[in-house]
């Protein structure tokens, strides 16, 4: 059987035109996809059955589904600071219920945005965002930037689909129609095929920020003859580049956000971004990471008011990042447990957070084994959500799309998981 | 299912023309009926204030411009915080509340239905995701159509069944109640960074004008037997000397032939487009213009989009007018372009009294409102949360009835106010029957839901129900109007589907409420020809596939579904 | 012979194939690796697949070493994953986002071996 316009569960840029030959209940081919796209719908070895220990150092020993969960439970009332932290691989159905879940046992809700875009959400904060939807860029958008960030690696069809090489009704010629301009510290792939490759020194994308902000504002009298490794000719001209566009676009990533200055980065691109609104039309957007953690922060909004680092122990909502997100909270060691989620606290935070993360109980709610597994004492493993069951997802330009479910499996949903341990929450706190 | 008496209370039901009639009211299984047995609970209004549910039939609760202020705000999500209960979830944000708190805040002030004004097809799953989580109150939305390039394509080659045909489908497609326009063609205008300065001017590259759009989408609609008219957010909002754009369009409508007992048309938050001047600096109210017209013709409705002091974030399909706004004020600025569809920006802001600019304003809502004569035909709105938070209704009511009231705020206001306004002058005072039309009663005429049981307490009409704290015969709203506020902003009892979710102004509880959509359809062939047209420019334009597009029924939950079609 | 260069890391098709296959080697070949150009690699005599000890102030960690000649000279650059988090900083500088990209590391060539993935977590243990 071939699903056709099947979403991808795998990116922010949820390709919702892939096919999928299924046979038995089982997938046999992916067609359309990029490489990670296709592994990721192909599958995996798979943790096959929930598992416990008491020390991190034992071998694991398998457990029935309800013993973990009721484990997980007591672990969770038992907490005063538990971490609830990823969300960034599950669907928006089961958010809701994390929130919910942080709720009753007064947990610090956080995800995976917190080591990604989270400097963006404070950016956003500051200065707001003006962007639009990825089919907007497709159409209109004749000067691309990528700004720290490299889609040839990380989001491999964007280019073809949306940014680069996509036909739209005033872009019709594709490629030909567009200047690509790629500031980055290092020539990446995404680098090599653009129109102008500008190489900041790492740390300085800040003052590059400025100086362009002074080009465009027509102040080039005070910009210095080089600025962040960068030459006062080449700023003042791509200065008027942007100036010159039909529709510009700034696809920023984690070279951003990751780098010095963090979110005043975000801050600086959203205000040039904003200055050159008043020459032409220009937009700015996020390339997000997980399939949908635009939507954790999509949910936890609606829900909490709070994108990330919501510390739930108050019975109404704080937030205060950099106090309340994952990694601040580890390092304080103020967390006494940790309930991770459709994210890999253990592939993806520094070690010295993670030999934090050693000396507290870990749960941890996924289909995989990862280094988050080696630090668990609790492994509950669930269905692959966008591939074995259907939900909602939003993509990185927060568009909400319905995620379609290709192959049945035995195992329970994310959602399933967290209903239950949310009754035995209750059941041990003796609430309705 | 349960009966319910409601004894002794003093009702305002316009619909049903009851003007504070002594009465009692039965309710059983969840609707109004004629009498009930001897068994029914029974509440003691003791000659207490009785409304219908109130019903707000213009508001931003849901959706991505909504979210996107909540990201943007984290200083508006730390005011009114309240901690989870036994029966609530917890309560942030003032302008940009949670989903909970924005169901629980319009709940607590006896307001028992609330319609989203601007759903954008292509994040309508948002939207309705949204309502999914906001407990107790009924929704329902209306979708953006108004620079949609299926519709202007359609216009272009005066293909008015075609227009149809995709109103249709775009309102299946976004589960949408009506129709909503915001400044037509502007949104495609802004793609460049443009705007369109006038109905007569062309939207670039379509060839096709403001004028145009909102003509054929009126006939469309009419076409189409659609519950509600067009509800249009006029050109050139926000702008001095808008008015006279604001007149033009009024007559665009003047012809159309309602195909049901309501307007052709609305025109919302009108107070945003009753500006004269040319500028900033000489800028005044045509309030009393635009009133004098609404005297003079019956076609129209509006609703103040009144101003209330202190914190807005404000929210619109208007790309150009929200850019604007944030440069002015050098504000936060989030814009939302929408592929083929529209546009969008959120900017947080503060209403100041003592800025004449913001003065007038706060003065041309209420000059709407008072001198036009029928109180149906003006519905109180601030636009949430554009001129400020919905749970301001109260205060602004006692505006309404109070000219003690506007004195005391007008105090406090930039002189300047007064010799750009006349609101000094206006001595109408709004009695509780007229507020009840402006507050529920037209809301639900207006959208055409008067059928559906809402804004009403007649035989059959669902029990929704407000009960305040004050005794209409012992209250002298002209004067006492704190004690109004304070009934009006925490109901006695809010009963919805005849179960009681407000008691003395806390929330009991809270089921979750259901959402009206419309189903229409057009003739086949005009269908085929759209199909061809809309399967063209997803496949060449959208970024999403067309079998990803719909909001699936999944989305939508207490469906209420109103088919129609061509007569 | 020690490189005083800039840390960076990164996301890579390969470590994005292997996100949910961690375990096994070819998540370690993916994401278990040091990038740095000819230049640099000539510097501290180190020769491709050979493996080098990267040091920050908050770790270090031995990969294999490869040459990618779009890195300028003094930038190194680890996939994103636990081998690149071994060096990074967990200092959020009060934003809540951890060091990930331009620490200043030294890397030099040796003979000790690089760690799997539960070798590196256990370490933390």
């Amino acid at each position: 059987m071939l699903i056709k316009d099947v979403i991808c569960p795998f990116c922010g840029c949820l390709c919702d035109d892939l096919a999928v030959e299924v046979e038995n209940n089982k997938v046999i081919d992916v067609k359309h996809a990029c490489k990670i796209g296709a592994a990721k719908i192909r599958g995996h070895n798979r943790i096959e059955a929930p598992m416990m220990r008491e020390s991190k150092t034992d071998e694991f020993r398998e457990v029935s589904y309800d013993e973990a969960i009721n484990e997980a439970a007591r672990i969770l009332v038992d907490s005063k600071r538990p971490l609830m932290y990823g969300w960034a691989s599950c669907l928006c159905e089961m958010m809701k219920k994390g929130v919910l879940l942080a709720e009753e046992v007064g947990g610090i809700l956080d995800n995976t945005a917190s080591v990604c875009h989270g400097p963006s959400a404070l950016g956003v904060q500051e200065k707001g965002i003006p962007t639009g939807t990825l089919g907007q860029f497709a159409n209109r958008a004749d000067v691309v930037i990528f700004w720290g960030c490299n889609p040839v690696q990380a989001h491999p069809r964007h280019m073809s689909r949306y940014s680069v090489f996509a036909k739209g009704f005033f872009t019709n010629k594709g490629r030909k129609d567009r200047k690509i301009v790629v500031v980055d510290v290092r020539k990446t792939d995404t680098a090599e095929m653009a129109d102008e490759y500008v190489q900041v020194n790492p740390g300085e994308d800040y003052k590059l920020l400025a100086a362009f902000r002074a080009a465009v504002a027509d102040k080039a009298d005070v910009i210095p003859d080089t600025v962040a490794g960068v030459s006062k000719e080449k700023i003042v001209e791509l200065a008027a580049a942007m100036k010159g566009a039909k529709y510009g676009i700034v696809y920023f990533g984690m070279g951003v956000t990751q780098t010095r200055c963090k979110y005043k980065n975000i801050d600086i691109a959203v205000s040039l971004t904003t200055d050159l609104n008043a020459y032409t039309k220009f937009s700015i957007i996020p390339m997000r990471g997980h399939y949908n953690v635009t939507g954790a922060g999509q949910v936890f909004a609606w829900e909490t008011g709070y994108v990330n680092g919501i510390d739930m122990s108050r019975g109404v909502p704080y937030y205060n990042p950099g106090e309340t997100c994952s990694n601040d909270m580890l390092m304080r060691e103020e967390l006494d447990s940790a309930f991770v989620i459709g994210g890999d606290a253990g592939a993806h935070f520094p070690a010295q957070s993670i030999a934090r993360m050693a000396k507290i109980p870990v749960i941890q709610v996924d289909p995989f084994h990862n280094p988050t597994t080696e630090m668990a004492n609790i492994v509950i493993p669930v269905k692959v959500s966008g591939v074995e069951l259907a939900g909602t997802a939003y993509r990185m330009d927060s568009v909400c799309l319905r995620m379609r479910k290709l192959v049945d499996v035995d195992f329970p949903s994310d959602e399933e998981v967290l209903d239950k341990i949310l009754a035995k929450v209750k059941e041990i706190k003796g609430v309705s | 299912m349960s009966e319910l008496l409601i004894k002794n209370a003093v009702v305002y039901d316009p619909i049903n023309k009851v003007n504070g009639e002594k009465m009692d009211i039965a309710v059983k299984d969840g609707k109004i009926v004629d009498s009930i047995g001897n068994g029914a609970d029974v509440i003691d209004a003791a000659g207490r204030l009785v409304y219908p549910g109130g019903v707000d039939a213009h508001t931003h609760i849901a959706g991505s411009k909504v979210n996107i202020g909540r990201i943007m705000r984290p200083d508006d999500s730390r005011l009114n915080n309240k901690p989870r209960t036994k029966i609530t979830r917890p309560y942030t944000g003032y302008t940009v509340p949670n989903v909970y708190a924005m169901g629980y805040g319009y709940a607590e002030m006896g307001y028992t239905t609330a319609f989203e004004a601007a759903i954008p097809i292509l994040k309508a799953r948002h939207t309705h995701e949204e309502f999914e989580e906001i407990p107790i109150i009924d929704k329902g939305g209306l979708t953006l159509f108004s620079s949609n390039w299926m519709v202007m394509d359609a216009i272009r080659e005066d293909d008015l069944d075609r227009v149809a045909a995709y109103v249709a489908w775009g309102l299946e497609a976004s589960r949408g109640w009506g129709v909503k326009i915001v400044n037509p063609g502007g949104g495609e205008a802004w793609g460049f960074g443009k705007n369109v300065a006038g109905l007569d001017d062309p939207v670039p590259n379509f060839e096709v004008t403001p004028r145009q759009i909102i003509r054929y989408l009126a006939e469309a609609n009419e076409k189409l037997n659609l519950p509600h008219s067009i509800h249009l957010h006029c050109n050139n909002l926000g702008k001095p000397g808008n008015y006279t754009t604001t007149l033009e369009t009024f007559d665009i409508c003047k012809d159309i032939k309602p195909k049901r007992d309501r307007q052709a048309v609305h025109l919302t938050h009108i107070q945003f487009n009753s500006w004269g001047g040319n500028h900033w600096g000489d800028m005044e109210s045509k309030g009393d213009e635009i009133a004098k017209y609404m005297n003079k013709n019956d076609h129209l409705t509006i609703d103040m989009g009144q101003l209330v002091f202190g914190s807005a974030t404000t929210m619109t399909a208007d790309g150009p007018v929200q850019y604007a706004n944030a440069k002015l004020l050098k504000a936060r600025w989030a814009n939302g372009d929408v592929e083929l569809e529209d546009a969008s920006g959120v900017t947080p802001l503060s209403y100041h009294p003592e800025s004449y600019i913001h003065g007038i304003m706060w003065a041309i809502g209420l000059e709407l409102a008072l001198l036009t004569e029928d109180p149906w035909k003006v519905l109180m709105t601030t636009d949430h949360p554009n001129g400020g938070p919905y749970v301001n209704y109260p205060d602004v009511v006692t505006l309404l009835m109070s000219k003690k009231k506007r004195e005391e705020a007008m105090a406090k206001i930039a002189d300047l106010t007064f010799e750009r306004t006349s609101i000094a002058t206006i001595d109408r005072e709004l009695d509780w029957y007229d507020i009840a039309i402006k507050t529920r009663s037209a809301h639900s005429k207006i959208l055409g839901m008067v059928e559906y049981g809402k804004g009403h307490l007649g035989v059959g009409a669902d029990a929704d129900i407000a009960i305040y704290d004050l005794k209409p015969d012992e209250t002298d709203s002209t004067i006492e109007y704190e004690k109004v506020k304070a009934a009006l902003r925490r109901a006695a009892y809010t009963i919805k589907d005849g179960a009681i979710v407000v008691k003395d102004g806390e929330i009991t509880a809270t089921p979750m409420g259901r959402t009206y959509w419309v189903k229409s359809t057009a003739p086949s062939d005009a269908h085929d020809r759209m199909m061809a047209d809309l399967k063209m420019k997803f496949k060449n334009y959208y970024s999403v596939n067309f079998a990803n597009y719909m909001v699936q029924d999944e989305y939508v939950h207490n469906p209420v579904i109103e088919e129609c079609g061509y007569a | 012979m020690k490189l005083d260069a800039i840390f960076i890391s990164g996301r890579t098709v390969n470590q994005g194939v292997n996100l949910e296959n961690k375990s096994s080697t070819a998540y370690f070949d993916a994401a278990g690796y040091c990038e740095m150009n000819s230049t640099d690699a000539g510097k501290i005599s180190t020769d491709p697949g050979n493996n080098v000890k990267v040091t920050t102030d908050f770790g270090n960690v031995v990969v294999p070493m490869r040459i990618c000649e779009g890195n300028p000279d003094g930038l190194i650059f680890i996939p994103m994953g636990p081998w690149a988090n071994a060096v990074a900083s967990p200092d959020t500088a009060g934003c809540g986002m951890p060091g990930f990209k331009g620490l200043p590391a030294t890397v030099e060539s040796t003979d000790e071996k690089a760690p799997t993935m539960p070798e590196l977590m256990a370490r933390l243990k």
